[in-house]
């Protein structure tokens, strides 16, 4: 438990005092949701409509992005292989790390998200299900994008890949959430049958990413 | 079946079945496509273009086997480390992916004149193109990924994560009101549709079902012929 916490709090650590760690993951969510109402066209009305899927898109998209700083670097200079032959499971690192990635891109993200979403005209009343419904479904994607990662850990040009492997399985947690962050906003109740849905998928993926990653780090050390 | 893992072993059986899968493929689809084409009634509401389902059901099943296969080669691969199990799940990545391809593009084409769009966002066929998109993923990993070996680890992990979209598709049009009609044909109450229509359908599975044996067998030998030219080469340039 020790070692966890400490793999936890170097990689918060690490996040916060290295560039191109929390600012950035925020800073291109920003130019995300700044260029949909230009490829789209300024209609208020429209804006509002498609908010909840705009963020959410633009959410998918910085937590994959922002993902490679996980594993990479680790991987660049030897601290993977240390943590590998250490005596703790790869599988429970793995969560750590993936962990620390929620913490520093899936919390901050969800927490902005209504504040960029006045750019886009987001209801007001949608703010708290947004936030909510962020901030359940974003484990999921720290989890399958640290997969993606621990995929694609050795591959020159793996950015292409990490996203043609990875986005197609964000689907699911995509929907829920959209459907969560909207129909909550409609009256009904705020711990609607999506956001039950959506807290599965986080759950599903906290069991079985891990396995499958480390699974995937293993083999690129082999 | 150990026995028939063996490389050498399969690339002498393999080529004496070949010629009777692929007659037996050549057959079944010429029977199956006079069954549909010329056989099987006009429907009264659909009328002619009903006669689409007969390529785009089979097609459909294929991309969902093809799939499993895929899987099932890959835990083989992962579980007993058997390179011929990594032959047999590269080799069915292209055809489940031109599978799953036809199954879309028959799918739309019939979609047009009956639902009067060529493409609806609905649970089905959502899943199918999510399915694509792992075929594309899982074949994309086997051209980036150098190193033969780390590629097969790498693929079999992928097309393991990936299997979890199986269930979801053939569940899908149970799950959520789809467009998509549901299941008619595997049903725990026997077939739904009419043995004038089922048929023909049952023999085009049939053939679309040696189809894939035929290619993947070739395929796979093609493989497994690369993979020696590949060793020849390096054990020249070693010497």
């Amino acid at each position: 438990m020790k070692i966890a916490w400490a793999i936890v709090r170097r990689d918060l650590v690490l996040a916060y005092r290295q560039g191109g760690g929390i600012g950035t993951a925020i800073g291109f969510f920003l130019v995300v949701v700044t260029l949909l109402p230009l490829g789209l066209g300024p209609d208020i009305a429209l804006l509002s409509r498609i908010a909840p899927g705009a963020l959410w898109i633009a959410l998918l998209l910085s937590v994959l992005l922002s993902v490679d700083r996980v594993l990479q670097p680790d991987h660049e200079d030897g601290s993977l292989e240390q943590m590998l032959l250490a005596p703790m499971p790869l599988e429970l690192t793995v969560i750590c790390k993936s962990f620390a990635h929620w913490l520093t891109t899936g919390v901050p993200l969800a927490l902005t998200a209504p504040l960029f979403g006045l750019l886009l005209n987001l209801a007001p009343e949608a703010a708290l299900p947004l936030i909510l419904s962020t901030l359940i479904g974003s484990p999921a994607l720290s989890f399958l994008g640290v997969l993606g990662a621990s995929l694609t850990l050795d591959i020159r040009r793996g950015g292409l890949l990490i996203s043609l492997l990875i986005l197609p399985l964000y689907v699911p947690v995509l929907i829920f959430g959209v459907s969560a962050s909207s129909s909550s906003g409609a009256g009904l109740t705020l711990l609607g049958p999506s956001l039950l849905i959506l807290l599965a998928l986080s759950l599903a993926a906290l069991v079985l990413c891990p396995l499958a990653a480390a699974a995937a780090i293993r083999a690129h050390y082999r | 079946m150990y026995k028939f893992a063996n490389p050498t072993l399969f690339m002498r059986y393999s080529r004496a079945v070949l010629p009777w899968t692929a007659a037996a493929c050549a057959a079944a689809l010429a029977y199956g496509l006079y069954l549909a084409l010329f056989k099987a009634p006009a429907d009264y509401q659909q009328g002619e273009t009903v006669r689409i389902m007969f390529v785009h059901v089979p097609a459909a099943w294929m991309a969902l086997g093809v799939y499993s296969v895929i899987a099932l080669a890959s835990a083989v691969a992962l579980i007993f480390r058997h390179p011929l199990a990594d032959v047999a799940a590269k080799s069915a990545g292209p055809i489940g992916a031109c599978f799953t391809f036809l199954a879309l593009v028959t799918g739309s084409l019939w979609g047009k004149p009956m639902w009067g769009a060529w493409w609806v966002w609905d649970a089905r066929l959502t899943s199918v193109l999510v399915l694509f998109l792992l075929y594309l993923g899982y074949i994309a990993v086997w051209q980036t990924v150098e190193d033969v070996h780390k590629a097969a680890r790498i693929a079999a992990i992928v097309a393991l994560v990936g299997f979890v979209n199986v269930p979801i598709i053939k569940f899908s049009v149970e799950w959520w009101n789809s467009l998509h009609q549901p299941a008619s044909v595997f049903r725990a109450d026997g077939p739904a549709i009419h043995a004038s229509i089922l048929t023909p359908l049952l023999v085009m599975g049939l053939a679309y079902g040696l189809l894939f044996l035929t290619l993947h067998l070739l395929a796979m030998r093609a493989e497994v012929l690369r993979r020696r030219v590949r060793a020849l080469h390096l054990a020249r340039l070693e010497a």
